[in-house]
């Protein structure tokens, strides 16, 4: 019984965790809004405009990613059990 | 659906020390057996006017791999390229050999660690370097003593972000592809139930479909991630070589 709530304690932690993909969604949204400006402003600029947008999704998916990385020790790990 | 997401395998102890021979060490070293392979067999023979298409294919690497170098940390770091190339290369061809079938070592975050901890350790020498030691200690108390703990936690956070960034995107690229097999392998059985005996337990749906997912996952994200791995260090260390 014990097991069995410490178990669905997890799993709605992972769930709960992987809100945190919101964020980098909203972020990277954004970014890439303004990346379209800034080439319909400067055509000309376009590969540096998209390398620089890449990067920066990338650095911005971290935020989510450790969300992720909570949610996967969560489910795959288990640390709560040995808690008992 | 049966799928379960383990760790590297565990081949062989070495007794004694207890050290641990995993796959990730095994394919590690493949990997960097093939990029030496590689490159062994890109500069055979070399001429002072590139004749064959494998010279100018090295010459292009290179020159690549040196601009890189050139327009993220400036002149005089031209002692970081084959640094920087051996960490972009070792990640992708590690990525890539996922392709294969094979247990890629990126998927582990032990690979992460190490590389961040070297970058780690390259940080910390270059700011002791240009500032000496008793103000590398004094940045720390930057801007009133009581911040030290919360700077010693930025210091720690720079290497464990790194590894955690890169593994955790190629991770969940490997998370998403297996749970997405075995919903294939589900939805092809509730579809092809009524043909007879062994005909309905082939998994149709899993032919194809997950290669369009693993273009993205194993390519886009196994080129950009290390990428950015290399650019964060070129940063961190050309900042830390100024002096304040």
């Amino acid at each position: 019984m014990e097991k069995a709530i410490v178990l669905a304690g997890s799993a709605i932690g992972a769930g709960l965790a992987m809100i945190a993909g919101v964020g980098p969604g909203i972020g990277e949204g954004y970014a890439a809004g303004k990346a379209c400006e800034a080439v319909g402003r400067q055509p000309e600029a376009r590969s540096t405009v998209t390398s620089t947008l890449i990067l920066g999704c990338a650095l911005a998916e971290t935020t989510g990613l450790y969300g992720f990385v909570v949610a996967l020790i969560l489910m795959f790990v288990n640390p709560f059990i040995g808690k008992l | 659906m049966d799928f379960s997401i383990t760790g590297a395998k565990i081949y062989y102890t070495i007794p004694g020390i207890n050290f641990p021979i995993t796959q990730t060490i095994v394919n590690a070293w493949i990997a960097m057996i093939v990029i030496v392979a590689v490159c062994i067999w890109l500069t055979r023979d070399l001429q002072v006017h590139a004749r064959t298409k494998r010279q100018i294919v090295a010459e292009m690497l290179v020159n690549a791999a040196n601009d890189l170098i050139k327009s993220n940390m400036g002149e005089g770091w031209s002692g970081y390229v084959p640094f920087i190339a051996a960490i972009l290369s070792m990640s992708v061809v590690s990525s890539f050999m996922g392709l294969t079938g094979a247990y890629s070592p990126t998927n582990d975050l032990n690979t992460f660690l190490a590389w961040a901890l070297i970058v780690f350790v390259l940080i910390t020498y270059y700011k002791i370097k240009t500032n000496g030691i008793g103000k590398y200690l004094k940045s720390y108390t930057e801007p009133i003593f009581v911040m030290a703990p919360m700077n010693v936690v930025s210091e720690i956070a720079t290497p464990v972000s790194m590894a955690l960034r890169h593994f955790a995107n190629i991770v969940s690229g490997y998370v998403i592809s297996l749970l997405l097999y075995a919903a294939l392998g589900a939805v092809s059985k509730l579809l092809l139930f009524w043909l007879p005996g062994a005909l309905s337990s082939i998994p149709v749906l899993q032919v194809g479909i997950p290669a369009v997912l693993n273009v993205y996952f194993t390519c886009f994200s196994g080129l950009v991630q290390p990428y950015i791995f290399c650019m964060l260090t070129m940063q961190f260390v050309a900042q830390a070589a100024e002096a304040d």
